[in-house]
C-alpha cells in the first residue's frame, strides 16, 4: 500500500436512453456544459432496456455510482418503457440500500433531449455525492467467499 | 380438506385407484426420517412408502413443471404455502391446470428438525399435537415443546399456523443502520457454498436453462475464477424472483448454510406491497405481475434516497 | 474473432484540441479484435470515408469503430460507408468522443483517458456485433377507417383521392356522426349539414370508397401492412340493394314509441326508420326491439306497402373478411351521461337539457322545426341559463378531470344564436374560465358578450330548483363575490365530451393503447400525434382527445397522409435491432408479452428436439414487423431467452466491463 494518497477518482456508469437522455448529453456537449470526465455513458434504446443485472455488473466491476437516465414520464419514445424502468429501479435501489450499499450510489433521473443544462447539473450533483462517499468497497464484499474459487 | 396423515393417504389411494390421475405427487419417507422427499406414485400399490407428517416441508408444485411432458393427469397435494406458487406456475404457463388434479391439504405447520435437535430432542418415534404443544415420543421418553419454537421459518409467517407478521424481521432489518445491514449481509452471504439448493427448490426458478449455467448469457460462472456467480448470485436471483416470488420459503428451508434468504425475498414483497399495492383487476386477469405492470402514479426511486437511517 | 478497424476522428480541432489522438490510436491497437487503428482529420468527409473503405479491403475488416461525434450525427453516414465497402452496416459502432468528451472536458489528460475508455467500450461491443438485415413484409394497398363521422370521412376521402382503396365501417345506420346532429358551427356560424352532407355524398360516390354502415369490427389479426379484419354487418331487415328509399314503409309503420336517437330522444320515431333526411345510405333499418312484427309476429305492414319488396324480416347479419394495410381509428365521442348530476335536475326536469339537445331544438330539421321551445310545455322561453363544465374539469370523481375543449365555444355560439333570433330572451352563462384559443375564437366570444349582450357569470352553479313552473338557478358570482339566483325557463348543460364506448374494445382488438379516459394514446405526444404506438394504426379526431371540427379535419388529413405514405410502399423495411426469443431457452411464461407496448409478442406451440427427444413447447415469437426494439421484454425474461439484437445482454455487459476496466 502506498502511503501518499491518490486523489479519489470515482467511476460512474450512466445508462442513457437513445431518444431523450443520450440526446440531452449531446446537447450538454454542444452547449459546452462541463461535467466530470468520470461520468461515462452507455447508450441503450430505452431506460426499460436497463436490466438490473447491468447495474449490478457495473458495481461488481468497480463502478462507484450508477445512474440511469430516460425520457420523462409520458414522453417515452416507446410510450411505456420508462414506467417499467421506474418500478424495476425503485425495487433495485431499495434492495441495494437494504443490503447496506449506500443509497446515494444509485440514481434514476428523467432528462429530455432539450435538457442539456439538466444533464450537466444532474451529473455534476451525482458526481459530488459519489466523491463524498468515496470508493465503493461494500458491494464487492457481498459475495460468497467461502469456496475455493479465486 | 384433509388433515390427518391417514386421510391424506386415503385420498391419495382413492385418486390412484379411481384413475382420476395417472400419478400422484406426494412425499416419501426419507432415510433420515425427518426431511421427506417429494416422490411420484404411479399406483395405489406404491403408496406404502407414502408419508404425510410434520416433516413434509418440500413444495411439490415445482415438480409439476417437470412432469409437464408426462402423459395423462397428475394429482398433486398442496399445502397452503404451496398453492400460491402453484398459481404462479399456472400463470406463467409452466403448468397446464387441465392436466392437474389439485388436492388442497391441511397443514398445521412443518417441523424444522434442526430446531428440535437444538433443543436436545433426539431419537424421535412419533409426534402428536395438542393445542399449540407438540408431544414427541422418543427413544428416550416423552418430550414436549411449544410448536412455534420448532416450526420451519416459512411456517412462522403462515396465517394458518402462526399469528406472527411475516414482515417483522424485514422491518427490523430496515431499522438498522446501513453499515449494520452491510455487515450482516456480508457475513450471511459469505457463507454460501453455491450448492444451488435454493435455486433447485425454488418454484420461480423454472427457466429452461438458468443464466448462471448458460455460457452465452454473459453471466455464467464457468469462465473465470472471479465469476459473477460467486459474487452476486443471490442478488440476481432476488431480482429474477421479484414480483413473482410467493414466499413459499423453500430457499431458506433447503439452505444447508442457514442463510436467511427469506429476508431478501420478503423485502421485495414488502416494497411491492407498500409502493404498488394490489394489482388492478384487469392486470390480474391478464396474468400480469408487479414488474410487468405499472401505474402512472408510481413513486420515483428517489424515495429510497429520502429514507432515514443512513450511514 | 472479429477483425476490427478503429478510426479516430480529429473533427478538425473539435476533438484534437482536447484529446490526444495518437494516444487513443495506440491504445486501441492492443484491444482484443483490433487489427488496424488510425486517425484522420475529418472521418465524415468523402476522403475519410474513402480511408475507411480502403482499410476494409486492405485489412479484411469485419467490424468498424469510429471514434468521433455523436452517433446521432453520423451513424447513418458510416453505416452507409461500411455497406459500400462490403461490411454489414450493423457492424459499425461509434464512440462519442466529441459531444460526450472533447467538448466538455478541459483537462487534456482527463479527456484523453476518457476517450480511450469510450473507444475501447465501442470495441468491446463490436466484438459481439453480428450482421443484421432489415426484414421486409408486403403491404396490402387498402385502408380501413373505423368510424364514419367527419373525422373518418375526411381520412377516407383523402386516402381515396390519393388512389388507394378505403373501407369505412360505421356502427350507426348512417354515416355523418355527431357533426350531422349539429345546427351551426363556430366561429363562422355556417350550417353544419351544408358542409358535412356534401362530404358524405362524396364519400358514398367515390370509386375507391366502400361504406359499411350498421357494421362493427369484430376481430383483428395481423400487423402493419397486413391486417386481417372481420366485420359484422348487422341485419337491417331491409335489402339495401333494391330499396329505393321512398319512405313509404316509415309512413305506414304503426310503432311510434321509440325515442329518436338522432334528435337526442326529444321526439319519437318509427320502428322502421332512416335517422335523418340526408342519411347515407338512404335505406331504412328496422329496430327489431320496437318492431311489432318481431315482437308479436303480427303486422308486417311495411313489407306489404314496399313497392320494391325490399323488407326482409329473415335477413341475417353478414360477415365481411378483408385485409388492410393500415387502420384509421375515428371512433369519435359521445357526451357524458348526466344521470348522476342531481344538482342540475337533468334527469327530472324536461327543461334542463344538454347542449347537444339544444342543437337539435335549434335545428330546422329538429323536433321543433327550429323553434326555441321548452320541452315541458312547448312554450317559448323568456330566459335561458347555460352552465359550462358540467362533468369537465371535475375532480370530484363524478365526471372527467380534463377540459372538453369545445364547450366554451359552442356555448357562446348557442347564446349568440338565441339572442339573434329571439332578442327578447335573456341569456346568461355560468363559467369557470372561458377558453378561446383558436383562430377568430376570442373575437367570437367577445361578440357574444359585447354585441349580443350575453351575461357571463364567473362561477359554478350549485343547484337548479324547480319553482312555479320555472327553474331557479342558484350559483355564485366569483367576481362579485356574491350568490346569485337566476330564474330560467330553459337550462342548458355543457356536458363533457367522452370517448366513445367502442374505443376500449377496439383498443384491445388492435393492441392500440388508451389512456385512463379511454382516449387513444398517440405514439408520441408531440412528434407522432396521429400515430398509435401500434404500427399501422392511426388516430383521427376526438377518439384521441377532445377537439373541434377544424382540428378534427386537420388530424384526419394528417392520419390520411400517414396511411398514404404507408400504402405507397410495396415492401416495408423493418428496423433489424429488434427482439428475438431463443426458442431453446424460452419457457413461454408470457412476461415479455405483458410488457410489450406494441403487442409484438405472441406464442406458438413448437416442436423442439431437446436432449434427443421431441417436445412441444410454448415459445414466444416476436413479430418483426411490429417490434420497435425498446427492449422492455428482455429485462423481464429471466433466462435471457429474449434478447435485443444490436443491444444484446452480452453486448451491454461487455460495454459495462470495458467501461469499468
Amino acid at each position: 500500500m502506498s502511503v501518499d494518497k491518490q486523489p479519489f477518482k470515482p467511476l460512474i456508469a450512466a445508462f442513457c436512453c437513445n431518444w431523450c437522455s443520450y440526446a440531452g448529453a449531446d446537447l450538454a456537449g454542444t452547449s459546452r456544459l462541463a461535467y466530470p470526465a468520470e461520468v461515462k455513458i452507455i447508450r441503450v434504446p430505452c431506460s426499460c432496456r436497463v436490466n438490473p443485472l447491468f447495474v449490478l455488473r457495473a458495481f461488481q466491476r468497480g463502478a462507484d455510482g450508477v445512474i440511469i437516465a430516460g425520457c420523462h414520464p409520458g414522453d417515452c419514445h416507446y410510450t411505456t418503457g420508462n414506467y417499467y424502468a421506474r418500478r424495476r429501479m425503485t425495487l433495485l435501489f431499495s434492495m441495494l440500500d437494504y443490503l447496506g450499499i449506500e443509497k446515494e450510489r444509485t440514481k434514476l433521473d428523467w432528462i429530455s433531449a432539450a435538457e442539456g443544462v439538466k444533464f450537466a447539473t444532474v451529473m455534476n450533483d451525482f458526481s459530488k455525492e459519489i466523491h463524498a462517499l468515496g470508493r465503493n468497497t461494500r458491494f464487492g464484499d457481498l459475495r460468497c467467499t467461502t469456496a475455493v474459487a479465486q | 380438506m384433509h388433515n390427518s396423515s391417514c386421510t391424506v393417504k386415503e385420498t391419495a389411494r382413492k385418486i390412484l385407484e379411481s384413475g382420476q390421475a395417472e400419478r400422484l405427487l406426494g412425499w416419501e419417507q426419507d432415510s433420515s426420517g425427518y426431511n421427506h422427499a417429494p416422490a411420484v406414485f404411479k399406483s395405489a400399490g406404491e403408496l406404502d412408502r407414502f408419508i404425510y407428517d410434520r416433516f413434509c416441508g418440500s413444495n411439490l408444485s415445482k415438480l409439476l413443471a417437470r412432469l409437464r411432458e408426462a402423459e395423462g393427469r397428475t394429482a398433486v397435494l398442496l399445502k397452503a404455502c404451496d398453492r400460491e406458487s402453484f398459481n404462479l406456475l399456472v400463470r406463467e404457463h409452466r403448468i397446464d391446470p387441465e392436466q392437474v388434479h389439485r388436492v388442497d391439504i391441511e397443514c398445521s405447520g412443518m417441523v424444522d428438525i434442526e430446531k428440535l435437535r437444538n433443543k436436545g430432542i433426539k431419537g424421535i418415534r412419533e409426534i402428536t399435537e395438542s393445542g399449540d404443544e407438540l408431544h414427541i415420543s422418543t427413544l428416550y421418553g416423552e418430550k414436549r415443546c411449544r410448536s412455534e419454537e420448532v416450526l420451519l421459518e416459512k411456517c412462522l409467517s403462515c396465517p394458518a399456523v402462526s399469528s406472527a407478521d411475516a414482515f417483522d424481521a424485514v422491518g427490523q432489518m430496515e431499522e438498522r443502520s446501513s453499515l449494520e445491514r452491510y455487515e450482516f449481509w456480508k457475513e450471511a452471504l459469505s457463507t454460501c457454498i453455491r450448492c444451488n439448493a435454493c435455486r433447485n427448490s425454488c418454484p420461480v426458478c423454472t427457466c429452461e436453462q438458468c443464466i448462471f449455467d448458460n455460457p452465452r448469457s454473459g453471466t455464467a460462472g464457468k469462465a473465470s475464477a472471479d465469476f459473477f456467480e460467486d459474487q452476486h448470485f443471490h442478488l440476481v436471483r432476488v431480482f429474477h424472483a421479484a414480483g413473482r416470488c410467493t414466499d413459499c420459503g423453500e430457499c431458506t428451508r433447503v439452505c444447508p448454510q442457514g442463510i436467511p434468504l427469506y429476508l431478501l425475498n420478503r423485502k421485495v414483497i414488502k416494497d411491492i406491497n407498500e409502493l404498488y399495492g394490489e394489482l388492478s383487476l384487469e392486470d390480474k386477469e391478464l396474468g400480469k405481475g408487479a414488474l410487468t405492470s405499472f401505474s402512472f402514479q408510481d413513486a420515483h426511486p428517489d424515495i429510497i434516497r429520502k429514507r432515514t437511517g443512513d450511514q | 474473432m472479429q477483425r476490427i478497424g478503429v478510426f479516430v476522428c480529429w473533427c478538425g480541432s473539435n476533438i484534437a484540441a482536447a484529446v490526444d489522438i495518437e494516444t487513443v490510436v495506440q491504445a486501441m491497437k492492443s484491444e482484443p479484435g483490433v487489427v488496424y487503428s488510425t486517425d484522420y482529420q475529418y472521418m465524415c468527409s468523402e476522403a475519410g470515408q474513402g480511408k475507411l473503405k480502403d482499410a476494409v479491403k486492405e485489412h479484411g475488416l469485419t467490424g468498424i469503430v469510429i471514434c468521433a461525434c455523436s452517433p446521432r450525427m453520423h451513424e447513418a453516414t458510416f453505416r452507409n460507408a461500411a455497406k459500400a465497402a462490403g461490411v454489414n452496416p450493423y457492424m459499425v459502432e461509434i464512440a462519442n468522443i466529441r459531444e460526450q468528451c472533447s467538448w466538455i472536458h478541459r483537462d487534456r489528460a482527463e479527456a484523453t483517458a476518457k476517450a480511450v475508455v469510450l473507444s475501447r467500450t465501442a470495441v468491446a461491443k463490436v466484438n459481439l456485433n453480428t450482421p443484421l438485415t432489415p426484414g421486409t413484409s408486403d403491404v396490402v394497398k387498402r385502408a380501413l377507417v373505423i368510424g364514419g363521422g367527419i373525422a373518418g370521412l375526411q381520412s377516407a376521402l383523402d386516402i381515396a383521392e390519393a388512389g388507394y382503396q378505403v373501407d369505412i365501417v360505421e356502427k350507426q345506420p348512417t354515416i355523418g356522426g355527431k357533426m350531422a346532429q349539429l345546427d351551426k358551427t363556430f366561429p363562422t356560424l355556417d350550417c353544419a349539414a351544408c358542409i358535412l352532407t356534401p362530404k358524405m355524398v362524396d364519400a358514398a360516390q367515390h370509386e375507391n370508397i366502400r361504406i359499411y354502415t350498421y357494421s362493427e369490427v369484430e376481430q383483428v389479426s395481423g400487423f402493419v401492412g397486413n391486417f386481417s379484419v372481420r366485420i359484422r354487418g348487422k341485419a337491417r331487415s331491409v335489402k339495401a340493394d333494391i330499396c329505393s328509399g321512398c319512405g313509404l314503409c316509415m309512413e305506414k309503420c304503426p310503432s311510434k314509441k321509440a325515442k329518436d336517437e338522432f334528435n337526442m330522444g326529444l321526439n319519437n320515431r318509427r320502428a322502421i326508420y332512416i335517422p335523418f333526411a340526408q342519411a347515407i345510405p338512404n335505406v331504412p333499418v328496422i329496430d327489431r326491439e320496437q318492431c311489432i312484427k318481431f315482437k308479436t309476429g303480427k303486422c308486417g305492414l311495411c313489407a306489404r306497402v314496399c313497392p320494391a319488396d325490399a323488407v326482409d324480416f329473415e335477413q341475417q347479419d353478414s360477415i365481411i373478411e378483408e385485409r388492410y394495410g393500415a387502420v384509421v381509428l375515428a371512433t369519435g365521442f359521445h357526451t357524458l351521461s348526466l344521470e348522476h348530476y342531481d344538482e342540475y335536475q337533468y334527469a327530472r326536469q324536461p327543461d334542463v337539457i344538454t347542449s347537444l339537445e339544444l342543437e337539435r331544438i335549434m335545428n330546422a330539421a329538429g323536433p321543433t322545426g327550429g323553434k326555441l321551445l321548452r320541452p315541458s310545455n312547448g312554450k317559448a322561453p323568456k330566459s335561458v341559463v347555460f352552465v359550462q363544465c358540467v362533468g369537465s374539469r371535475d375532480t370530484t370523481g363524478c365526471g372527467k378531470t380534463y377540459c372538453s375543449k369545445i364547450c366554451c365555444m359552442y356555448t357562446a355560439k348557442h347564446a349568440m344564436l338565441i339572442r339573434e333570433k329571439y332578442p327578447e330572451v335573456d341569456v346568461s352563462v355560468f363559467y369557470i374560465d372561458v377558453r378561446t384559443p383558436g383562430k377568430n375564437f376570442d373575437e367570437f366570444y367577445r361578440r357574444a358578450v359585447e354585441d349580443y349582450g350575453v351575461r357571463y357569470i364567473k362561477g359554478m352553479v350549485g343547484k337548479v330548483v324547480p319553482e312555479k313552473g320555472r327553474l331557479l338557478v342558484r350559483g355564485s358570482d366569483l367576481l362579485d363575490d356574491s350568490q346569485v339566483a337566476l330564474e330560467a325557463d330553459l337550462v342548458v348543460l355543457a356536458s363533457a365530451v367522452e370517448a366513445d364506448a367502442s374505443a376500449k374494445g377496439l383498443a384491445t382488438l388492435l393492441t392500440a393503447s388508451i389512456d385512463t379516459n379511454n382516449f387513444y394514446t398517440e405514439a408520441h405526444p408531440k412528434l407522432k400525434p396521429v400515430e398509435s404506438p401500434t404500427a399501422g394504426v392511426y388516430l383521427s379526431g376526438v377518439c384521441q382527445g377532445p377537439k373541434d371540427i377544424p382540428e378534427t379535419v386537420a388530424q384526419a388529413s394528417a392520419a390520411a397522409v400517414k396511411v398514404v405514405g404507408l400504402l405507397s410502399k410495396d415492401k416495408l423495411l423493418s428496423n433489424p435491432c429488434i427482439a428475438r426469443a431463443d426458442e431453446l431457452l424460452c419457457s413461454g411464461c408470457s412476461n415479455c408479452e405483458h410488457v410489450c407496448p406494441y403487442g409484438a409478442v405472441s406464442y406458438i406451440e413448437q416442436e423442439l428436439r431437446i436432449h434427443g427427444r421431441n417436445q412441444i413447447r410454448r415459445i414466444a415469437k416476436v413479430n418483426e414487423a411490429i417490434c420497435q426494439g425498446c427492449g422492455a421484454c428482455t429485462v423481464v425474461c429471466t433466462s435471457g431467452a429474449m434478447d435485443l439484437r444490436g443491444f444484446s445482454n452480452s453486448q451491454i455487459m461487455a460495454e459495462v466491463d470495458a467501461l469499468c476496466r
